[in-house]
């Protein structure tokens, strides 16, 4: 199998998991679910980090540049998606 | 250290399934924390992981950018007010599509470097580019229009949608010609136009069409996310990305079918046309109004009241006179329930999110299937500003264009107080029949006050 056609399969799996998983997400926690998505989309600071610390970096100020700017608005995403996240559901724990 | 490509495609599929069953938690709120929390661990584990990569060599870039994040990012979600909630996350998606851009920008230039160019890769990484740039300027947009610093009003213009046709046309066959050409003209172009077609898509809709457009602009980052681990070849990226991108186009599924309307009928911005018809023949009928003492006598003398809260009262920062009243009510016995629609405030959940930081439990706030059944048994019905959800025509006006809309049925009990600044009609511009009913009456005033009002004549019997 050709690495596209894994990645296909890891995508459709993926897809149908987050089918099931989300529907069972209760409508009164939907707005943090969105700020939790928000923050785990982020993952592509993993992508991020591959090219701000790519040995082709050390070579291109561009790489650097762009790979500089990836980093931290993906770690924006992240510290300030789950921040809020647990900020809103410590509301939803008060009774 | 040499680790095997294996062992980091391990622990992604780790972090992966810590991110699946971070979103499970959600599924209640007594394990949404710990569900929150087990996505962060994965998201740690996953960047510490990849700092071992042996791709991996500059770390100077890349701890500069993550504190350089921590430090705007914390004190953002730290200081949000929570009715500021739908901007926050629209921001924080076109920070995700920003990323994606640049993420594929620089791909392409290592792999330039390297000269490991073909047209798999070339496809993939025009591909995410693109989603990553629609999401962004989309996202600029819906920002803009939440945080009124554009109008809220749809902006339509003639060829439209031709115009846009056209560009997402031009995006194929120029994202094509790149995959064969490799000339970075042509990824720049197809990127400029992409930036240009996320304008486009969002100008068009309505301030009060967002919840949909916050949702799909979260199911695009996703699928950004999840193009850019196509490009890298990164299993963890497709994957959370996929989830991410499934979780949005939920969300906006759900808000289409509270709306009544379809996906294209929201992206298209066709609604509204019926409405001067519809608005001319209301004018003749009258509407009773009230004063803030009836409206308070009748509530302390219910046995079960339910509240309807909408827009309007995030807008007048009423949550905390209404948890007052809340509190004023069930210490004399009334039963205080919450009916949220699920289209109700400026994002999927406002409404709960509202309710829940001015401490009012949330099993007192039930969904729309939950709450119907009880108006008819409920006394006193308290609407606050919502409009167009509790509006009879969408069951019994077959020429009303919010017909066939699921409504809140506060028409069904035996008493409904509106709170209103004014007679206009909602958002819709539809007129609301429920207003004109022998059990409605209005009060009017801003929503706070009202409340506030109405609390005090509580506090003084």
């Amino acid at each position: 199998m050709s690495p596209t056609m894994t990645a296909i399969y890891v995508f459709t799996l993926a897809c149908l998991v987050g089918y099931h998983v989300i529907w069972g997400v209760t409508p009164a926690l939907h707005t943090p679910l969105m700020a939790v998505t928000n923050a785990i989309s982020a993952i592509l600071v993993i992508g991020a980090m591959l090219v701000a610390g790519s040995p082709q970096a050390s070579q291109s100020v561009w790489i650097q540049v762009l790979g500089f700017f990836a980093v931290m608005l993906a770690a924006i995403n992240i510290f300030g998606g789950f921040v809020v996240t647990n900020r809103i559901l410590a509301m939803f724990k008060k009774k | 250290m040499n680790l095997s490509p294996d062992f980091f495609a391990f622990a992604y599929l780790v972090a992966s399934i810590m991110f699946i069953f971070g979103l499970k938690g959600l599924s209640h709120p007594k394990t949404a924390l710990r569900g929150n929390r087990l996505s962060m661990l994965g998201m740690g584990f996953a960047i510490v992981v990849t700092l071992f990569h042996p791709n991996v060599s500059n770390y100077g870039i890349i701890f500069g950018g993550l504190a350089a994040g921590a430090v705007i990012g914390i004190p953002l979600a730290m200081r949000i007010q929570m009715t500021a909630m739908p901007q926050l996350v629209a921001a924080l998606h076109s920070f995700v599509g920003l990323a994606a851009v640049l993420v594929a920008s620089g791909t392409y230039l290592m792999h330039a470097q390297e000269g490991h160019l073909n047209a798999v890769l070339l496809t993939e990484l025009v591909v995410g580019s693109a989603i990553g740039a629609i999401t962004f300027t989309g996202s600029l947009i819906a920002f803009g229009k939440l945080q009124a610093i554009l109008g809220s009003a749809p902006l339509i213009f003639k060829g439209q949608h031709a115009l846009n046709a056209i560009l997402i046309g031009a995006i194929v066959v120029l994202s094509a010609l790149f995959a064969y050409d490799h000339s970075i003209t042509l990824f720049v172009a197809v990127t400029a136009i992409a930036l240009l077609l996320g304008f486009l898509l969002v100008l068009p809709i309505g301030g009060s069409d967002m919840p949909v457009v916050v949702s799909m602009l979260n199911s695009y980052s996703g699928w950004a996310a999840s193009a850019t681990g196509f490009t890298l070849n990164n299993q963890l990226l497709i994957a959370t990305g996929a989830l991410v991108g499934s979780s949005g186009a939920i969300l906006s599924y759900i808000m289409c079918k509270a709306m009544n309307r379809s996906l294209m009928n929201v992206i298209l911005g066709g609604f509204g046309t019926t409405v001067e018809a519809a608005a001319a023949d209301a004018s003749k009928k009258s509407c009773r109004s009230a004063s803030t003492e009836d409206a308070a006598f009748m509530f302390e003398n219910a046995a079960s009241v339910i509240v309807v809260p909408g827009y309007g009262m995030a807008v007048a920062q009423a949550q905390h006179a209404v948890k007052e009243l809340f509190e004023q009510l069930h210490s004399r016995g009334v039963e205080v329930k919450f009916a949220i629609h699920p289209v109700a405030g400026r994002m999927p959940g406002h409404m709960n999110v509202l309710l829940a930081e001015s401490e009012i439990p949330y099993d007192s706030v039930l969904e729309l299937e939950e709450i119907n059944p009880d108006f008819a048994r409920a006394d006193a019905v308290l609407v606050i500003g919502a409009n167009d959800v509790v509006n009879p025509a969408a069951r019994t006006n077959k020429s009303s264009p919010l017909y066939g809309m699921p409504i809140l049925e506060a028409y069904k009990s035996k008493m409904v107080y509106v709170i209103k600044r004014s007679m206009n009609p909602g958002y819709s511009g539809v007129e609301n029949d429920l207003f004109y009913l022998d059990n409605c009456s209005l009060i009017f005033g801003d929503a706070k006050k009202v409340c506030e009002g109405l609390v005090n004549c509580l506090k003084a019997n």
